[in-house]
């Protein structure tokens, strides 16, 4: 084979094994697809709730993408200490007016942003932390009121889910 | 090649049996082949019962696919079944109960064989060169098989299954910016659910066999080198060596018997001891249990996840504590092989066993107080080892001159 050829092979051989991997690439695309939620987990992913019966000071959990989702009806000294701080103490510094729609309702997703355990505070029993928000018992993250990490290894603050006031006394999450 | 050079070459392929045995070794040559690494393969007469574990894990191994396979005959993976079909494995299948409690003791007994069987590599050296990939093989063996018990204790579906397959499938969150959606990814679902369960159980019976493909790998890297010793000197002669059958097949055995012997009194006397009794709870997904413990064998790893005080540095210090361990037979500097000869090391790797033991014990006490304290200072002594002390060591120890195989023996005997 003389050396002129050599280069031209070279080139044949190399976009093959590109064209081939390009190819073999792509062909993953649908069986990593597949492994996301189907249609049917997605056609689950809106709820309903008639916030009418709560009274000042209960909390409500809800289900939503088969995740706890924490309701609070805040009193007045809730909303007050969730406000009278200052944002540099937070670890995830966040205005609370930033997490609410209505000041006295809050909802965030009960689920610990450090593991993912359910964090105690719904219950009127149930510890409530030293922030008088949640606890999760996992690996001791404490939540203010407005649902923001204060304490413990939890990064961020419980997320706000997408929701709308659908009347005064309903929303629908998601 | 010269035809007569293919000749020669093709009679070097000729069985060396005749009759039927010659006529399929002929054809498949694993009967020479088994004969060759299990019965005439030579191993340094100097072993002691720390190389038995080896052997045991495989016993566990095969013991955990047969009672797996069993089980997978009743067992259902669905978020509304998996926990009925268990409870009806154990109280209305004829001797699933006994399936059962072996497939779960099974697994603590292949750790404890495991963790022993690591141990003895690193006391006398049998990780450092010629055995290097060995001892990689083992390693990642051994993190298939922690992934393979997670999974496998997810599939129950009680309390503990659903929150430790939620707490560790959310190490994956750890990830920035896409770990949230590699989880969902993973999970089929936006929570550990009925898609969790059904992928789980697939990949637990894929990662077992896994395993079983990785023995091969370990056993023909192992076979290469041959075995290391106490002395951790290569046998200079074939005086210095036994045969593998009868010698070590018969020790292994023994060895084998006592072991489940143990494992039997646990089974039948104490079955539920390793377990945790919440696991016998539905899972139910808006009630975390106030303690998530892991399994025991899982507890020092989770010592170290929770000395760092950080979701995505504890995530990384565990995993890498396992990833350093590879990196042992290029860190540490010292010629000599054997804990036997090595004044200051020896000391090392005990620590390192009571370390890992201490951790096992804090990683099953809340996260609080004193119990943050010690499992910092275990996690901090984890890297210490691997990464200053290996190499250090090395340097500044001076070590004794180590034994041949036939003075070791004599120097016992005295």
């Amino acid at each position: 084979m003389s050396n002129s050829k050599k280069p031209r092979r070279d080139f044949i051989k190399l976009s093959a094994m590109t064209l081939g991997g390009v190819g073999a690439a792509s062909l993953l695309i649908p069986f990593i697809s597949s492994m996301n939620p189907g249609k049917d987990t997605l056609a689950l992913a809106s709820t309903e709730i008639d916030l009418s019966p709560l009274e000042e000071g209960q909390s409500l959990t809800v289900i939503w993408r088969g995740k706890p989702v924490f309701i609070k009806h805040r009193t007045k000294s809730e909303i007050e200490s969730a406000r009278n701080i200052s944002l540099e103490d937070l670890p995830d510094a966040e205005e609370d007016s930033a997490r609410v729609q209505k000041d006295n309702w809050l909802v965030v997703l009960g689920v610990c942003t450090h593991l993912g355990c359910v964090p105690l505070g719904q219950k009127a029993s149930d510890t409530k932390g030293d922030y008088g928000g949640w606890f999760c018992p996992c690996h001791g993250s404490h939540y203010d009121t407005s649902g923001r990490i204060r304490k413990g290894p939890a990064p961020t603050n419980l997320p706000v889910p997408p929701y709308v006031f659908l009347t005064d006394n309903r929303i629908k999450i998601g | 090649m010269s035809s007569n050079e293919l000749q020669g070459y093709k009679k070097t392929l000729n069985s060396p049996y005749t009759g039927i045995k010659g006529w399929i070794d002929s054809r498949l040559p694993l009967i020479r082949m088994m004969e060759a690494e299990y019965l005439k393969f030579p191993v340094p007469k100097s072993l002691n019962y720390f190389w038995s574990f080896g052997g045991i894990a495989m016993f566990c191994l095969i013991g955990l696919i047969l009672t797996g396979i069993f089980l997978g005959f009743h067992y259902k993976p669905s978020a509304d079944d998996a926990f009925d079909s268990v409870e009806r494995i154990m109280r209305d299948v004829s001797f699933g109960w006994l399936i059962r409690y072996l497939h779960a003791n099974l697994v603590s007994f292949f750790f404890i064989a495991t963790f022993i069987h690591i141990f003895r590599a690193l006391y006398f050296g049998s990780y450092k060169a010629p055995r290097e990939l060995v001892y990689i093989f083992g390693l990642t063996m051994f993190m298939l098989m922690m992934a393979t018990a997670f999974l496998g204790y997810t599939l129950p579906w009680g309390q503990m299954s659903y929150w430790g397959a939620t707490v560790i499938t959310n190490l994956f969150s750890a990830i920035p910016v896409v770990g949230d959606a590699i989880l969902t990814l993973l999970l089929g679902d936006f929570t550990v659910g009925d898609s969790a369960v059904n992928r789980f159980y697939v990949l637990h019976w894929l990662l077992a066999f896994a395993i079983v493909g990785l023995v091969v790998f370990h056993v023909i890297t192992l076979h290469m080198t041959g075995s290391n010793n106490p002395t951790g000197t290569e046998p200079q002669s074939w005086d210095e060596t036994v045969s593998f059958h009868p010698y070590v097949t018969i020790k292994d055995l023994n060895a084998t018997i006592f072991f489940f012997i143990i494992l039997a009194f646990i089974l039948f006397y104490y079955p539920n001891i390793l377990g945790h009794s919440d696991n016998y709870i539905k899972a139910n997904p808006m009630v975390t249990p106030a303690h998530i413990v892991p399994e025991w064998y899982f507890l020092p790893f989770y010592a170290i996840l929770r000395a760092i005080p950080d979701k995505l540095g504890g995530v990384i210090a565990m995993f890498s504590s396992i990833l350093a361990l590879g990196l042992l037979p290029w860190l540490d500097t010292s010629k000599v092989r054997s804990c036997l000869f090595r004044p200051i090391w020896r000391y090392c790797v005990l620590l390192f066993a009571v370390n890992f033991l201490v951790l096992m014990y804090v990683g099953g006490k809340p996260a609080e107080g004193l119990y943050v304290l010690i499992s910092r200072i275990g996690t901090a002594y984890w890297f210490l080892f691997i990464f200053v002390l290996a190499p250090l060591v090395g340097f500044l120890e001076t070590p004794r001159q180590p034994l041949t195989i036939t003075n070791y023996l004599q120097s016992k005997k005295a």
